[in-house]
């Protein structure tokens, strides 16, 4: 009988029990004897130099402990926020990696930059008190969008980075596509935006710093999806503390996609201030704050063209795009655009040749970088706006225009013409299972029935692929990752048969105390119940690269496998003592260590107090103890690949869009527990729809003031402008290099689903002539198009 | 000035002096330490303070804690039966996977328990018109609306499949 907790299984979550009775504890929950409270002095202009800063009156102020600034900062010889990977241009010559302070020095470069922190006994007190700081800005020019800060004469954000350029990059056989194009039969070519948004994670981020002492530890708390990467990147770089002087956790976190994975410089203040002030200092932030300074995601403007033959079939795809940086630039930011975008280029097609060229560019707002997906939800928008535009242009049904360039399943591995390697995937066989699910054929007849209660109708595909559990360490050594990008895990079994795991993952809505639990009680039978996951805290767990990129099950749970492996061998030398066998007769079946061929069989549990209470052990052979730790470093990316399909219908009249099916048919390779699978593709749908219809970061394009900076200005999808969802899997091409054949769903329905929804918005304003329009789709955007391209005469 | 407000959290009085300025989600979070009512937002907008007051859903964020004087006050660690037992709506998230990362999840069960008090047997169009205050960003809602629907049938009385479980 299949094991009810084990693989598989939709096992109901266990860390529900403490969600739902309001016991979870996250950062700002969490309180400490003697804490003290930050509240940040901003910036309110773009750019501006800090001329001088008088905290006199704020220091008088009830309750006040110490006002600090940058400067106080730079006695103490704090250091600039690293960034985690290096790009290199097309001449050689590295990015410019401008210093970036935790609390600017002597100019503010967007609005939000810390200018000074005000400590005190309270948060209001300290609040009142940041009002007093009185600083002296000569504001500057500022440069807001990317394209206005490429412009020659440009307000300078770095005055060392002549015309805002971090980089200029590029990927692929420029010649091969040059040749390409002058055969081509057709062109299609698409000027597109991919807006910037904002994460948004529930949980605003919060950071509380701790200083003991008595034993020169320091503690830092914070909403952080990766606390062993804040501890290297916050102790190796920005404060010179050495691990085993610092501990990092990050507890209940809720909610990350991706914005928690950066270190912010408000963790590295309050770690220094802790010890500044002898007392723990908790800074929290408000959601204005959030919206300011959590870094944000997206803002590509891209020109792409894709070459065809007579028949349709691709021959070449060009790409230019430019990646708006922010101010400085966040940990993982210069990857996003490069690595984990232009290698994406390819898609699920077999198109031989792509070049792409990507400028980065410093502008006077916060610092962007990954959000769930990124890179890869820009290149899947590009990739299938372009297809459709290209369908539409060659008369090809979509659908079979897309069929005719998918890399065949037959053809894997594949290796793309921009660097990746596909491992599998049967890419007609998701739209050979979506098809059907949403009735294609049945399209014309629900749009005849759409028109005749006066609405349009469309339907939209995005086929999709994406390279996750993030990475081979040499392949991002190679790419210019300044870390490895593998996993730890420590598989502990105690005496009385309970299992303790240690993993490097971690989870902040993910499931990993139920998925990671299901692995162990699949492998050694142990009822779930006997089964800890502990996660987030540098003190407890070997090391971690933390969860980010659809990679906690490949490389984290692969790890856990590992550890699992080791347990098990050294469990059969244990079993084959007590049980007076060979070790080669001890077989595993069920959870159960049985001698081939006979009745004899011990639990682990057995072997577990054997392994503890070792009475009668060969020590010269065996150690005591049921204890191991692993190491995972994947082999290849793993490739989760995909078909979503949207259909909406628009009022002509108002222009709202509402999206009436979609439905995600996805390859993970296998799955662990089908709710939590089910519920990721759920919520990342939203965050595409969101991207799609609803979502805009928007700034001055002259003040570089942050327009949208509350839930009143920027729309986030709720639960009246979604639809519930058709989500189908299947398992039929797992992963071929990792030892679960799992590949990762956690970003999969974002990279889809933006790329979807707005095919389906466009073909069904295709009527009107509309053959593009820029996301977000809203009202405001559908009716004008609707209007511009609406006969004068019918428009009165 | 500070002022003294009394209300019963819970089920127990409590009565404590305040600031005036201070909101009621302040006064459960810090002077109460019920932590579990959170603060998504500073607009009033995110729905994650959701407690209620007698027996209806309010914003905690938008209410002083002043103006719950003499208020019965539930918050979600007060939602489940004294034995621990969960309350049906409660046991339907869990069941149905109507939270990820649970930091929207007290707002939300606080929320969905009034809607269902006023409106015993909503319809999918209802709940997710009822739940518009309350922002989650992991879910996509698709599974809050389907715990809704079965906690609603489940306070009728009605039988949840394998709740207990």
């Amino acid at each position: 009988m299949a094991n009810p907790t084990g693989i598989g299984a939709s096992v109901r979550r266990r860390e529900d029990a403490r969600f739902l009775t309001g016991r979870g504890t996250y950062t700002d929950d969490i309180n400490r004897p003697g804490q003290t409270h930050a509240v940040f002095v901003r910036s309110p202009y773009a750019h501006a130099r800090i001329t001088g800063i008088d905290a006199a009156e704020a220091m008088q102020a009830p309750g006040v402990i110490a006002v600090l600034t940058g400067a106080d900062m730079e006695a103490d010889k704090v250091g600039s926020l690293p960034c985690g990977w290096q790009i290199h241009s097309k001449d050689g010559s590295p990015m410019k990696e401008p210093p970036h302070f935790p609390i600017a020095r002597d100019r503010a470069r967007y609005v939000g930059d810390a200018v000074a922190v005000v400590i005190a006994e309270t948060r209001e007190q300290a609040k009142d008190a940041a009002e007093l700081v009185m600083v002296d800005y000569e504001e500057l020019p500022a440069a807001v969008t990317s394209l206005k800060a490429l412009e020659g004469g440009a307000p300078l954000v770095h005055d060392d980075v002549g015309g805002n350029l971090c980089f200029d990059w590029h990927l692929g056989d420029a010649a091969a596509v040059d040749a390409a194009f002058a055969q081509a039969a057709h062109v299609a070519k698409l000027d597109l935006v991919n807006q910037r948004l904002v994460p948004n994670a529930m949980e605003p981020r919060a950071a509380l710093g701790e200083y003991d002492r008595a034993t020169g530890e320091h503690t830092l708390t914070t909403t952080s999806q990766n606390p062993h990467v804040i501890r290297l990147l916050m102790g190796a770089f920005v404060l010179g503390i050495p691990e085993h002087k610092l501990r990092v956790v990050a507890p209940d976190v809720g909610g990350g996609f991706g914005s928690k994975i950066f270190h912010y410089g408000e963790e590295a203040v309050v770690t220094w201030a802790a010890k500044k002030v002898g007392r723990p200092v908790k800074w929290t932030a408000e959601r204005s704050e959030s919206f300011l300074t959590d870094a944000h995601g997206r803002d590509h403007v891209s020109h792409a063209e894709l070459a065809m033959d007579k028949d349709g079939n691709f021959l070449a795809l060009r790409v230019a795009t430019i990646a708006n940086m922010g101010a400085y630039l966040s940990t993982f930011a210069p990857s996003i655009p490069t690595y984990l975008y232009a290698t994406l280029l390819a898609g699920q097609y077999k198109t031989p040749a792509i070049y792409a060229e990507v400028k980065a560019v410093f502008t006077n707002t916060v610092p962007v970088d990954a959000y769930r997906g990124a890179g890869r939800p820009e290149a899947c928008y590009l990739i299938e706006r372009l297809v459709e535009v290209a369908a539409a242009e060659t008369g090809i049904d979509k659908a079979e225009l897309r069929r005719r360039n998918f890399v065949p399943a037959s053809a894997m591995p594949y290796q793309t013409p921009v660097a990746l390697q596909y491992d599998t995937g049967d890419f007609a066989k998701n739209l050979d299972i979506a098809l059907p699910l949403v009735d294609y054929d049945g399209f014309a007849a629900r749009k005849a029935e759409s028109a005749r209660r006066g609405k349009l109708r469309g339907i939209g595909f995005a086929t999709y692929i994406e390279a996750c559990g993030i990475a081979p360490s040499n392949v991002a050594g190679a790419l210019g990752a300044r870390a490895g990008l593998y996993e730890s895990a420590e598989v502990r079994f105690h005496p009385t048969g309970s299992v303790t795991v240690f993993t490097g993952s971690h989870s902040h809505g993910q499931g990993h105390e139920t998925t990671f639990a299901q692995l162990v009680s699949e492998r050694f039978g142990v009822p779930i119940e006997n089964v800890e996951i502990v996660h987030g805290d540098t003190s407890k767990i070997p090391f971690g690269m933390g969860t980010y990129g659809s990679r906690s099950l490949a490389v984290g749970g692969s790890a856990i496998v590992k550890a699992m492996d080791k347990v098990e061998r050294k469990a059969k030398k244990i079993a084959a003592h007590m049980l007076e066998a060979a070790e080669a007769d001890i077989e595993v079946k069920d959870g159960r260590f049985v001698v081939a061929g006979t009745d004899k069989a011990l639990t682990i549990g057995d072997i577990a107090l054997q392994a503890y209470v070792p009475h009668n052990f060969p020590l010269d052979e065996l150690e005591p103890g049921l204890d191991e730790q692993a190491f995972y470093d994947p082999k290849n990316f793993t490739y989760p690949n995909g078909c979503h399909v949207c259909e909406v219908e628009i009022d002509p009249d108002t222009g709202v869009v509402q999206v009436v099916s979609f439905a995600a048919v996805d390859d993970f390779g296998r799955v662990i527990n089908p709710l939590i699978v089910e519920g990721q593709v759920h919520g990342g749908l939203v965050q595409g729809i969101g991207q799609a219809l609803y979502e805009n970061c928007v700034y001055d394009e002259e003040s570089g003031q942050l327009i949208t900076g509350s839930y009143m200005d920027y729309c986030m999808p709720r639960a009246d402008d979604v639809p519930s969802f058709t989500v189908r899997y299947h398992e039929d091409q797992p992963c071929t290099h990792n030892p679960l054949g799992v590949k990762g769903c956690g970003e999969a329905g974002t990279i889809g689903a933006s790329a979807a929804v707005m095919n389906a918005v466009v073909h069904a304003l295709s009527e009107y002539g509309v053959t593009h329009l820029d996301m977000p789709a809203t009202p405001e955007r559908v009716w004008q198009a609707i209007r511009r391209h609406t006969p004068a005469q019918a428009a009165e | 000035m500070p002022c003294t407000v009394s209300m019963t959290v819970n089920g127990k009085t409590v009565s404590r002096e305040v600031e005036e300025r201070t909101l009621l989600v302040t006064f459960l979070r810090d002077q109460l330490g019920l932590t579990g009512t959170h603060v998504g937002c500073d607009t009033s907008q995110c729905g994650a303070c959701v407690v209620h007051i007698d027996g209806r859903s309010v914003k905690s964020c938008t209410m002083l804690a002043a103006q719950a004087d003499g208020a019965a006050v539930t918050t979600i660690e007060g939602l489940a039966a004294a034995d621990g037992t969960l309350h049906p709506m409660q046991a339907a998230f869990r069941e149905h996977h109507g939270l990820q990362c649970g930091f929207c999840t007290p707002g939300m069960v606080m929320s969905a328990v009034d809607l269902v008090t006023a409106n015993p047997s909503p319809s999918e169009h209802e709940v997710r018109e009822g739940l518009e205050g309350n922002i989650c960003r992991c879910t996509g809602y698709h599974n809050i609306v389907k715990a809704v629907m079965a906690g609603a049938e489940a306070m009728q009385g009605g039988t949840m499949k394998a709740a207990a479980e």
